[in-house]
């Protein structure tokens, strides 16, 4: 089953080659890591979440970090997202740092009046008198009958809510920076890990890195086109190009990792080499990143086009619980390969 | 047609024996709070019809001894979060009545810099530290204050005002059942005027399930409370700050009053036939300002010359508050792209 390690070490991002004497650690110990340095150096840090105290401690993020920390600083929730969600809000307003976790995304749904009616807004509404530091994160699920509940990379629907930082990392070095970078961030940051890349290991520095939000990154150069991107997708998509099905192209393969502030330069100095674009991204495509990246390089980048754009993302319809619908719901190397052919075609 | 008289002033009044045990400067403080208020709701009433307050408003009348009474047992560290009925409240913990007027004219110098309107007071230094136009939506940010509040061992006590809609919404029964769980400092104070909006209690709630009880069996401290009678208000509320700060936990009060004037907007909208004009009426003679006012006098505390000079003050500070107001500049464009980001 996909929760399985064999499982989802298969599905993981392939270790980058690491030098020597670099530490390879796992994804989560990666988040995990950050979470305890973050508890270590700042006593205005709080965790909490369904199930943190639990003997899954939350994918393994939160394990031991209570016996450490203590009960106030780690915690167990009620079942309450939106309250807890305002409640968070209320503390950091107060000068305190929550990091709220929850296990999937779709639990986002309930907390929409205080997250975006509340969080967002009240730096807003009150011309800066309180600041709302607080870090909501979740793990984008996917297949084993997840379905349409418990599989939904929301992002898109959050994007265009002033005031929210949205974060998708994709490597476990990026985890661990870019939480640490969440929890010292003023405002407030949802953060969707995907839970197919979480047990992927790679090197990751030791002590306390930020990896800035806002920056996306290259992951690959490349003069045939832009695959631009974010999370388990972007993986997929490098898996394609590797592919025999793609021999002979090279691409710019950029992970966004932070989709709300977008790095708008890093994409157009891209296509402006490249002249196409892909954008892949693990939520819809109606209306989520890969629309707003394709109208982005359609708005300020059209005369560097040399082929239209092309986005791949969910269709528009939810996702279906069993094994055979799921196979064709969701992208996969062969359809990315296929993508990626069709635009240098 | 006119509504049934659904609800009728269930209290016993003012009577003498409220008074004891209290200091004749600190009753005359409690009367003249409530008169200003009024007399600001009057104003900004009188004058709604020039539409130069470009901002929806929802006028206190009425229950102006629930802000009085609740404020007047609290510190001035200690926090308040509104609802969109923030006027009385806002004013009786001290919110600055300049920084209200300019709000409500839309000024760069209102308490909001114009970007929350009526809805969202707050005075930071006077410890209104939030509103919300959701209903109760500045509940489970009182309860995170509370949190925080705790974590930190400050001693404050946080309170959260609310109306009879507010215990309708999922989001106020979360939040109460954390704080209980974690023994929070706070005090919710749910305003019951019966009305939300044009719809009655008796169409929103089941009858004979009073509010008070609900959170009672939330395991919450709780209390019914005459919200028209501002002694009897301030004595709940000081008992409630007192079990608080001493780590009781949250108490919960359910204050009965009655909105004299429509949901919004100027004006009692009673013939509108949502509610019955009988029933207004009623309540109108229960009066928590005359009302006190009668009681102070008949006891041979406040005298017309004094009265007199009560009433000129506010008018002279009602004056200089909408001169103010309305004599400010407009906010420059360029506020709207202003702290949506915090550095
Ligand atoms: C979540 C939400 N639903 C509906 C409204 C519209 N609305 C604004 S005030 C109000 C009445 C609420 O009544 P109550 O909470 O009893 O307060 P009151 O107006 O009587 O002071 C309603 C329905 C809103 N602002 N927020």
């Amino acid at each position: 089953m996909p929760w399985s390690e064999a499982f989802l070490r298969s599905q993981a991002a392939p270790a980058a080659p690491t030098a020597a004497g670099e530490r390879v650690i796992s994804y989560t110990h990666a988040l995990a890591e950050a979470l305890a340095l973050a508890l270590e150096i700042d006593p205005r840090v709080f965790v909490l979440g369904q199930g943190v105290n639990d003997p899954v401690g939350m994918f393994g993020l939160t394990t031991g970090l209570a016996a450490r920390f203590g009960a106030r600083r780690v915690f167990d929730t009620p079942l309450s997202e939106d309250a807890m969600t305002g409640i968070c809000t209320g503390a950091a307003m107060q000068g305190q740092r929550p990091v709220l976790l929850h296990n999937r995304p779709d639990f986002l749904l309930l907390t929409f009046s205080q997250l975006v009616n509340h969080a967002a807004k009240v730096h807003y509404m009150d011309r800066g008198r309180h600041r709302v530091p607080m870090v909501v994160w979740a793990a984008i699920g996917r297949g084993w009958g997840s379905g349409p509940q418990h599989s939904q990379a929301i992002h898109g629907l959050l994007l265009s809510v002033p005031g929210l930082k949205l974060v998708l990392p994709g490597t476990p070095h990026d985890a661990k920076g870019l939480m640490l970078a969440a929890i010292a961030d003023n405002n407030p940051v949802v953060i969707l890990e995907h839970r197919w890349l979480m047990k992927a290991s790679a090197a990751v520095p030791e002590g306390i890195y930020r990896v800035p939000i806002g920056k996306g990154v290259y992951r690959r150069r490349g003069s045939d086109l832009s695959i631009v991107g974010t999370s388990h997708t972007l993986h997929l998509a490098l898996r394609a190009l590797d592919s025999a099905a793609c021999a002979g192209i090279s691409a710019d393969v950029i992970d966004l990792r932070t989709v709300k502030p977008l790095d708008e330069d890093i994409i157009l100095e891209s296509v402006a080499r490249t002249g196409r674009l892909l954008v892949v991204d693990p939520g819809w495509s109606l209306g989520g990143v890969c629309a707003e990246v394709g109208c982005l390089v359609a708005e300020r980048g059209f005369d560097l086009l040399r082929a239209p754009i092309r986005r791949v993302g969910l269709p528009d319809a939810p996702a279906p619980a069993g094994f055979a619908l799921e196979q064709a719901y969701y992208p996969n190397e062969v359809t990315l390969a296929a993508a990626i052919r069709g635009l240098c075609g | 047609m006119s509504a049934p008289v659904r609800y009728s002033y269930a209290g016993t009044g003012y009577s003498p024996g409220d008074l004891s045990g209290y200091a004749p400067e600190f009753l005359l403080r409690l009367y003249r709070e409530m008169l200003r208020i009024r007399r600001i709701e009057e104003r900004i009433e009188a004058r709604y019809h020039e539409d130069q307050m470009k901002s929806p408003i929802h006028l206190v009348i009425g229950q102006e001894a629930i802000s009085v009474g609740a404020c007047s047992a609290l510190a001035r560290e200690d926090a308040i979060y509104l609802s969109h009925r923030t006027h009385g409240n806002y004013l009786a913990k001290g919110g600055d009545l300049k920084a209200m007027m300019s709000e409500l004219y839309c000024r760069k110098n209102g308490c909001a810099g114009s970007v929350g309107g009526s809805m969202h007071l707050f005075d930071v230094d006077a410890g209104v530290a939030g509103s919300s136009a959701i209903v109760a939506g500045s509940v489970p940010i009182a309860v995170g204050h509370a949190l925080a509040a705790q974590q930190r061992g400050t001693g404050q006590v946080v309170g959260v005002f609310f109306g009879d809609a507010g215990v309708e919404e999922g989001v106020f029964w979360e939040s109460l059942n954390f704080a209980v769980l974690h023994q929070l400092p706070v005090l919710f104070f749910c305003e019951n005027n019966f009305y939300s909006v044009c719809s009655p209690l008796t169409v929103r709630q089941p009858e004979g399930v009073e509010i008070h009880r609900k959170a009672t069996a939330f395991g919450a401290n709780t209390m019914l409370v005459d919200g028209t009678n501002v002694l009897r208000v301030h004595g709940a509320v000081r008992s409630a700050v007192a079990a608080a700060r001493a780590g009781r936990g949250p108490q919960f009060l359910e204050l009965q009053a009655y909105r004299w004037r429509g949901h919004g907007g100027a004006g009692d909208d009673s013939k509108s036939g949502y509610r019955s004009t009988d029933e207004a009426a009623q309540w109108r003679q229960y009066c928590p300002v005359a009302g006190f006012g009668d009681l102070l006098r008949a006891q041979g505390l406040l005298d017309p010359d004094l009265h007199e000079n009560m009433e000129s003050g506010i008018a002279a500070e009602i004056d200089a508050a909408f001169e103010h107001a309305i004599n400010s500049p407009d906010p420059d464009p360029e506020e709207i792209t202003r702290f949506v980001y915090s550095p």
